[in-house]
């Protein structure tokens, strides 16, 4: 496979930079920003430290034992990114970024969030390495994960509800370029997936391959040898990436990714873009994405938050029509008989989105040979997750 | 990049009936410009949100801007997700939306009026319309409709290639690209060359209908633009009083007004006297953007 993206940022024809032309000059700057941090001794010296001894990397690689005999065929490894430093994979990108931002010299970051973890990740490192942070957020998103808004806030971020459109992660991330349309001279956009115009699909999925990097070298230690298969959650997709993305040359190794089926794909209320949709333009970048006939963003649904969005990221629409990565869904309902199972089975509550991939682990396992390998990658823990979960079950807290 | 024809004044009168359309599509905007040049006055462009409140009310406000003075006229698509508007307009989409209106809609609408009026028409669009169409199909659709150019907030000159050469096969819609504060100057060699019509200059760095402050920077950068391109400046985003715009026309050749003029739609649509108001406002905006007469009135600006 050729390198990705190009210079013009593209994926064959995926990715791109459909920005106003008001960003164009930022971005620009930003991209050279961060090639020459890329090359930079200093700067990766400086990333290396952070994820060792703020975010706590590098996260283990655990057998699940009890789930392994459970499911009765493969053998299943979780990469444990819930153990993360504010408790899933996006802190890698945000430490990264922050540090960009003061190679940047820029004083505010502005940021979106839909389950709110990439929120506490950016109000985290702006704590951190005190720079003045907004995070936006649909109203809705905010009735689901009130204790992240809570966080964030304690962190000494400032949260601003966004009450258009569907309130939810796509219209948090129309009113952060809003924002940074308006305020570009001083501020830098963290933004959290593999999504956007270029350079951040490309540098996300940087920032976050220290998963598949960790994870290779760990498996290699504990078997000797490489997994069959690869499974993760994909919303905008960086932790998918960031795990599969040192793989993608190993061509015999399989990998799968697991977006949201929400009430099923018959029912139309589902966020699987490869399974209903086609490509299109979205928050600058040309990828697949959820769309009526006329190009009308078509409004998602999933019961998690973070999986809730009509795009994906450009990279992850290469790999599908390369046939590289297969991706597949699950509902609502798999995802939470997944939660259930993983926290009963091996004493890890899941974040929702992470209990996607369990849901396809619980159908892949079986199929699968004892002497076969999966590694799934446990994006997030659920705690974020337990009060609405508590609410979808009657029970008062 | 692709290759850029220099100029539209060039081309000659085609003999088959398209080619000959399309040469006059493609001037359509530049002769409007060149006979506003002549008489010293600039030109007055009132951009509106197609279907808001509905398509067969755009139609009468197409016509009512014209009687008013206006000079073009931008019909903007609506879109789910409008990244560079603010509030206001992103309302307008949603109301348009609700509407049932869509941009293949939108173009039956232009080729009902185009038997009506002749004045240039311009779309302002988010590129996942025109994708969803088809980039060849929406071409020759607006070609046919009457539509004379484009404007694509999020389409850059890096990324237009495609609809730029496309188009240029159609025989039209001329692309209109933008320029902003923060553009380099690489990038404004890059837009001059590309924009056909006119070339946008935004005047703030932010979002449409945002509040305007520093008009002394807007007049330096559009001069400069002036010093570099003979191709007409018009300035658009943030102006939102006749005294905004008789300020602007002191400089640029032409002004836009849409996030107020969006507003009052909104507001007042449902008045008995509406289209005579909106025809009106228009006629407020244009007296603006006449040349300044030696004759003493009351209204007159106080000074050039």
């Amino acid at each position: 496979m050729p390198t990705i993206p190009n210079k013009h940022g593209r994926f064959g024809q995926f990715g791109g930079m459909y920005v106003p032309e008001i960003l164009m000059p930022a971005i620009h700057e930003l991209e050279q920003a961060y090639r020459a941090a890329k090359q930079s001794r200093a700067f990766q010296q400086e990333l290396r430290d952070c994820l060792k001894h703020f975010v706590g990397r590098p996260t283990a690689l655990f057998f699940a034992e009890r789930l392994t005999k459970t499911l009765g065929g493969a053998k299943i490894y979780l990469k444990r990114e819930d153990l993360c430093h504010t408790g899933a994979h996006k802190i890698n990108n945000t430490v990264g970024q922050a540090l960009l931002t003061r190679r940047m010299k820029k004083k505010r970051v502005i940021a979106e969030t839909g389950a709110g973890q990439h929120g506490v990740a950016v109000a985290t490192v702006a704590a951190k390495f005190g720079l003045e942070a907004e995070i936006y957020m649909g109203t809705e998103d905010m009735e689901r994960q009130a204790l992240n808004v809570f966080r964030m806030r304690l962190l000494g971020s400032k949260v601003t509800g966004v009450d258009a459109g569907s309130r939810t992660l796509k219209d948090a991330i129309s009113e952060a370029m809003r924002d940074w349309t308006t305020n570009v001279s001083t501020t830098h956009y963290l933004l959290g997936s593999v999504l956007g115009t270029h350079p951040y699909p490309m540098m996300i999925r940087d920032f976050q391959s220290v998963i598949g990097r960790e994870t290779r070298k760990q498996i290699l230690a504990l078997e000797g040898r490489l997994p069959h298969c690869l499974v993760a959650c994909v919303g905008g997709g960086s932790n998918s990436i960031g795990l599969f993305y040192p793989f993608v040359k190993d061509t015999k190794v399989q990998m799968i990714g697991v977006e949201a089926g929400g009430h099923g794909i018959q029912s139309g209320k589902h966020a699987a873009r490869f399974a209903g949709g086609k490509p299109g333009v979205l928050h600058g970048t040309m990828t697949y994405l959820l769309q009526d006939q006329d190009g009308q963003v078509n409004p998602t649904h999933s019961v998690s938050a973070g999986l809730d969005y009509p795009a994906v990221g450009p990279e992850h629409s290469y790999y599908h029509e390369a046939g590289r990565i297969r991706y597949t869904s699950a509902t609502d309902a798999e995802a939470l008989t997944a939660f259930d199972l993983l926290a009963r089975e091996e004493g890890i509550i899941p974040a929702l989105e992470s209990a996607h991939a369990v849901a396809e682990v619980i159908k892949l396992a079986p199929t699968m040979k004892k002497s076969q390998i999966i590694i799934m990658n446990l994006s997030g823990r659920g705690d974020k997750d337990v009060q609405q979960l508590a609410k979808m079950r009657g029970i008062p807290l | 990049m692709a290759h850029v024809s220099p100029c539209l004044k060039g081309h000659a009168r085609g003999r088959d009936p398209a080619s000959v359309k399309s040469s006059d599509m493609s001037n359509r905007i530049q002769a409007t410009f060149s006979q506003l040049q002549k008489k010293g006055e600039k030109a007055l462009i009132p951009y509106i949100m197609a279907g808001d409140p509905t398509l067969a009310m755009t139609e009468a406000l197409v016509l009512a801007l014209e009687q008013g003075g206006a000079d073009l006229i931008e019909l903007g698509v609506p879109f789910s997700d409008p990244i560079a508007d603010g509030p206001v307009i992103q309302q307008a989409a949603e109301r348009a939306l609700h509407s049932g209106t869509t941009l293949k809609k939108i173009l039956a609408t232009v080729a009902n009026l185009r038997n009506k009026t002749s004045i240039p028409l311009i779309l302002m669009t988010y590129y996942n319309s025109l994708m969803a169409m088809g980039i060849k199909d929406f071409c020759t659709n607006a070609v046919q409709a009457g539509i004379d150019g484009i404007i694509v907030p999020d389409l850059p000159p890096e990324e237009s290639t495609l609809l730029y050469q496309t188009a240029q096969a159609a025989g039209g819609p001329v692309s209109i690209f933008l320029l902003a504060p923060t553009s380099t100057a690489e990038r404004r060699r890059a837009v001059i060359q590309r924009s056909q019509g006119f070339i946008y200059y935004v005047s703030l760095t932010g979002i449409t209908g945002a509040k305007l402050s520093d008009l002394s920077q807007v007049r330096q950068s559009v001069q400069q633009l002036q010093r570099t391109s003979r191709k007409p400046v018009a300035v658009g985003f943030g102006i939102a009083s006749a005294e905004q715009a008789r300020e602007v026309g002191q400089f640029a050749d032409g002004v836009i007004i849409g996030s107020a003029l969006v507003r009052h739609i909104a507001e007042h649509h449902a008045a008995s006297t509406f289209l005579t108001d909106i025809q009106g406002l228009a006629q407020q905006w244009k007296s603006v953007l006449l040349p300044v007469t030696p004759t003493p009135s009351s209204t007159q600006p106080q000074k050039t």
